[in-house]
């Protein structure tokens, strides 16, 4: 049987999806359900002095309206940060209360007060706008940088400092400082991102008297853990008597890993009115409420020596967590920012140290990438401009200053247990034409036009993670992925697995995975994820963990079961278990060649005794059936890597920007279904590349959202974008059986800064924030031609 | 969204009786739609006006073309006569929004709504348009009064638009990245007599840039008004573009059209 892994399988998922038979969370409708509206705060910053419903009350088809008092008045908690960060003098982190609708004072555009249910949808419109709130508003802090000199927003904690972080050495910074022979330096901004999911979040939340059962149907990219959050601290529900289904979602990219107010209180309140709750966010809502990204402002600095070694590196940011600090806000900026932010070099001193600041803007957390785009865009800012500043060709710098060896062990966290860098960017020249660059950069000059190239080399760590590394660094769980392989008596077999696929494709590649390990045909493979009545516990999809991690678990599930099976047909076949093989799905006997196929193994273990021919009595120990479970920890991240090429060209007098050729070489360890990783390849380019020339969420300074729709905030389509130029170097990792990386997050990681240099390079060394849009590029262009002037 | 009463009009006489000082009509609804959704305009009554067979359609003359108030933005773009009497008005069409707009919009829906940023009014000017309602002919140049305000009286309907043929015309736009309304678009059109510069987005509304048409007249060439200072005191600035870069994109979207011409 050829093996699928390694193939272009068609996806399972697409039939469903392309014939308009996805089930969303908006189609689901329940009998007697009812509708929610929130009613949001229209301030950024404000105490409330007085809420009336007694209006609202009166219109028509209410059902019920809630607000902060009832919900404070039951003790349901509020949300929260996931990862417990210390500051560099030893205090705790501090975070302020959040509870699911704002009792007394309210902290960003969005945050909710009251939710107005009602028997239709229009109804419970009408009535939210009767809903009178009488706030007192206060000054709002909306910008990262002066936030720490901005009016206290959360009581009790200074400087709207959440914690100020350091990871490294800054004694032995600063002596590699001293003896360097130049510093570069550099001040940026990673400009904050909406996430935009295509499918808006959703929620239906329903109540059974009967079994006390709540269950909710919410936008999730990990429904078990939003269970424990909802249970442990929300205190909705116990767990065993709260049901979350994520169905089909579509799109999450960090975005659905909050549990988010809308979940909490429509769970909560299903419960009161004991009737069904369904709310479906308006894409403004999504706006402003779903957790944004990125939204950092950095100060670093690079020391090197004349002939380009790199001595010492420092990280000096500010990181915007928003109004509160959610699940994953807390640990971005920290453990997924600072051990990657020396890049893929050798640098025998680092340290990154962060101030995490609260802002009167929605929460921001883990998006695409999360902490390791903005470690990536800062080391290769960097790098990119030493090569300038050295007069040492970019490509040739970096390999001067690549591992010579692997396992790497970084400078600061991170043991690379596998890569070949230098492959990787003989690769990525190649298929970029890297020598003929000049060539075309004189054919755009005649043009009138400028051209730039630029070079990204980059490494994640993904797979997240070792739960023994995270739990010591603050993580509140361990993040390892289970897996159940089930058998039918008749030989199908549904596999379920606690990550959870919203665009990934888990239908397909983890049938893929599960058919070449048990000899199954495909087909006759089920993938069940995204319902906490169905499989065991799990920790979801981020971070790039679900082959990674989850993946292993069904490989370790499906070899539990070839185990079980050579005993069971040992015993059928009165033969030795050591003597059984297994290959194709057949367990042979080597002495006798006697043969059982899986799927006759599987109907004998349901049916332990003798009748007729069938005989199968099970081995002494086993029990009959067939099903394993595996809970698999990483012993290590996984660590993708590569090289990127971006070239441009720009029209000086418009100041427009065309991304002429892209180029990708990565490398995912073993790749599971080729056309997949493309699809994810290209929609991380797609995101990071839109951070680079289009994407910026943007508050004014009384907290507004000024790019709250799709007139304002720039979505990238399809003709922004050349054709993308993809290729690999597998180099299998070493740290899991089937040598998989992952590849979710690449794009997004690698583009902001490729694409960047290459305009940075056509600007002659300019500098010019994210993202490059054609007003700041044309005025770059006016002063290099003043420049220009002044230097003939 | 309010609710209102819909009407559907089987003729622009209907359609103006049913009008009042709460009442909207609605073409493609490509604006009203929108706004009403954002609570941003309420109406009473929507006089949906597309079953009016009279108001969709194109007709071209030796020296003009007539296109119904009711036609779609894409029934332009694709419109064989209108590509061969002026190519630039099929490729402004062509540019507008996008396929959903498109399918929807309509020339005399952009045109009334007279939005700063639409495509269509700077055609209008360039091509000496007239503008033939159910009351009236009036001259583009004073059919647009300001932002959002036309000449159009209350329940005066807009019935089709004539262009006049030009020697010579081009249409550029600057688009704005999320929204594609043009930032700045410029439309160049060479006339026997004269040239028209008709600039949208630049300011509160659609106009004509004397100083360039006048530097074009003399000597239709790039040249004539390469590196021309325009006042920028009067352009719009926003986020997504300040007034001086406003300033500077007129001039190069000018040229880039006198160039194409």
């Amino acid at each position: 049987m050829a093996s699928l892994v390694g193939s272009r399988v068609e996806r399972k998922e697409d039939k469903r999806f392309l014939t308009g038979k996805g089930r969303y969370t908006a189609d689901i409708n329940l009998a007697n359900q009812t509708y929610a509206i929130f009613v949001r705060s229209p301030h950024a910053r404000a105490s409330i002095k007085k809420l009336n419903i007694d209006k609202a009350l009166k219109s028509s088809g209410v059902v019920s309206i809630l607000t902060g008092k009832e919900i404070a008045d039951d003790k349901i908690g509020g949300l929260i940060a996931g990862w417990a960060i210390r500051s560099e003098d030893g205090t705790e982190m501090k975070c302020p209360g959040n509870p699911p609708l704002a009792k007394d004072n309210v902290n960003f555009v969005g945050d909710p007060v009251a939710v107005v249910i009602a028997e239709s949808l229009e109804e419970a419109k009408e009535a939210a706008e009767k809903v009178e709130v009488d706030y007192k508003v206060l000054k709002a802090v909306t910008s990262t940088a002066d936030a720490m000199n901005g009016d206290t927003i959360h009581e009790g904690i200074e400087k709207n400092l959440c914690f100020d972080w350091l990871l490294g050495d800054r004694q032995k910074v600063k002596e590699a400082f001293d003896k360097a022979d130049k510093v570069i330096s550099i001040d940026i901004i990673n400009n904050r991102l909406i996430p935009n999911a295509m499918e808006p979040r959703a929620c239906v939340a329903d109540f059974n008297a009967a079994s006390e059962e709540i269950t909710l149907y919410t936008t999730s990219q990990n429904p078990h853990l939003s269970r424990l959050i909802m249970s442990a601290f929300g205190n909705v529900a116990p767990e065993h008597k709260l049901r979350v289904v994520a169905p089909d979602v579509g799109g999450g990219f960090g975005s659905k890993i909050n549990v988010y107010n809308e979940d909490i209180v429509c769970s909560w309140a299903a419960k009161k009115i004991n009737r069904a709750i369904k709310w479906v966010a308006e894409r403004s809502e999504s706006f402003l409420t779903d957790i944004h990204g990125r939204d950092h402002v950095t100060h670093a600095e690079l020391a090197v020596s004349k002939d380009g070694k790199f001595l010492g590196f420092k990280n000096e940011t500010i990181a915007n967590l928003g109004a509160y600090a959610r699940v994953f806000g807390t640990v971005t900026p920290t453990y997924l920012f600072g051990p990657c932010a020396t890049g893929v070099y050798e640098i025998p001193a680092a340290y990154t140290n962060v101030k995490a600041v609260y802002t009167n803007t929605a929460p921001v957390d883990a998006y695409r990438g999360a902490g390791r785009p903005e470690a990536t865009y800062t080391i290769e800012r960097l790098v990119e401009k030493a090569s300038m500043e050295l007069g040492i060709d970019k490509t040739e710098l970096r390999i001067k200053n690549f591992p010579t060896a692997f396992p790497f062990k970084q400078t600061l966290v991170h043991t690379v247990d596998s890569g070949d860098y230098v492959a990787g960017m003989e690769k990525a020249k190649q298929m970029a034409d890297y020598k003929g660059f000049e060539a075309r950069r004189k054919e755009s000059e005649a043009k009138g036009k400028l051209r730039g190239i630029g070079v990204t080399s980059y490494f994640e760590a993904c797979g997240i993670a070792p739960s023994a590394a995270v739990m010591s660094l603050g993580c509140g769980v361990g993040l390892w992925e289970s897996a159940e392989v089930r058998f039918n008596p008749t030989g199908q077999v549904t596999v379920y697995t606690g990550s959870h696929s919203h665009g990934q494709s888990h239908q397909t590649t983890f049938a893929q995975i599960a058919a070449d390990e048990l000899g199954v045909p495909i087909e006759n493979i089920d993938i069940v994820h995204g319902d906490t009545d169905k499989g065991t516990f799990g920790m979801g999809t981020y971070g790039s963990r679900s082959l990674a991690v989850g993946g292993i678990a069904i490989v370790n599930a499906c070899k539990k079961i070839v185990e079980k099976g050579k005993r069971v047909t040992a015993k059928m076949l009165e033969a030795n278990p050591e003597d059984v093989e297994f290959k194709d799905g057949e367990f042979i006997v080597s002495k006798s060649n006697k043969k059982k196929t899986i799927g006759e193994v599987a109907f004998a273990c349901y049916l332990p005794g003798v009748r007729d021919e069938m005989k199968s009595p099970l081995p002494e120990g086993d029990e009959p059936g067939l099903k394993e479970t595996s809970f698999y920890d990483p012993s290590n991240f996984s660590f993708p890597a590569g090289t990127h090429i971006a070239e441009v060209e720009i029209d000086p007098e418009t100041g427009h920007v065309k991304l002429e050729k892209y180029t990708a070489c990565d490398d995912f360890g073993r790749i599971i279904n080729p056309m997949v990783v493309e699809g994810q390849v290209h929609g991380g380019l797609a995101q990071g590349i839109g951070q680079a020339l289009y994407e910026n969420a943007e508050y004014d300074e009384t907290g507004q959202l000024m790019t709250g729709s799709y007139m304002d905030y720039t979505m990238p389509r399809a003709d922004n974008f050349p054709e993308f130029n993809i290729g690999y170097t597998c180099t299998h990792a070493t740290t899991n059986p089937l040598g998989v990386k992952g590849c979710g997050e690449a794009g997004a990681i690698a583009a902001p800064p490729t694409v960047m240099n290459a305009v940075i390079d056509a600007l002659g060394g300019q500098e010019v924030t994210m993202p490059a849009t054609a007003e700041k590029v044309w005025k770059a262009c006016k002063n290099l031609k003043k420049s220009n002037a002044k230097a003939a | 969204m309010k609710d209102f009463n819909y009407h559907s009009a089987k003729d622009s006489k209907e359609a103006s009786k049913l009008a009042s000082s709460s009442s909207a009509f609605l073409a493609g609804g490509m604006t009203t739609i929108p706004s009403m959704k954002l609570g941003l305009a309420t109406y009473k009554d929507l006089i949906d006006i597309k079953n009016i067979k009279k108001l969709s359609g194109i007709k071209v003359s030796g020296k003009s073309v007539t296109i119904g108030a009711a036609t779609k933005h894409v029934e332009v773009s694709n419109s064989k006569d209108v590509k061969k009497a002026i190519p630039s008005l099929s490729s402004l069409a062509e540019g507008i929004g996008d396929p959903q707009v498109r399918n929807r919009g309509t020339i005399g829906g952009s045109i009334a709504n007279n939005d700063p940023s639409a495509d269509y009014p700077s055609a209008c000017i360039a091509l000496n348009a007239t503008i033939h309602t159910n009351e009236r002919k009036i001259e583009a140049a004073k059919f647009f009064k300001g932002m959002f305000e036309t000449a159009l009286k209350k329940g005066e309907l807009i019935e089709a638009i004539e262009f006049q043929i030009p020697e010579k015309s081009s249409y550029q736009k600057h688009p704005n990245p999320a929204s594609r309304y043009a930032i700045v678009g410029v439309y160049v059109a060479k006339h026997k007599e004269d040239v028209n510069v008709a600039v949208t987005g630049a300011k509160s509304c659609v106009y004509n840039d004397k100083e360039m048409s006048k530097a074009l007249s003399g000597n239709f060439s790039s040249s004539s008004i390469d590196g021309m200072d325009l006042d920028s005191s009067e352009m719009n600035s926003d986020m997504h573009a300040s007034a001086d870069f406003r300033a500077s994109l007129v001039v190069t979207q000018a040229k880039k059209a006198v160039d194409a011409c």
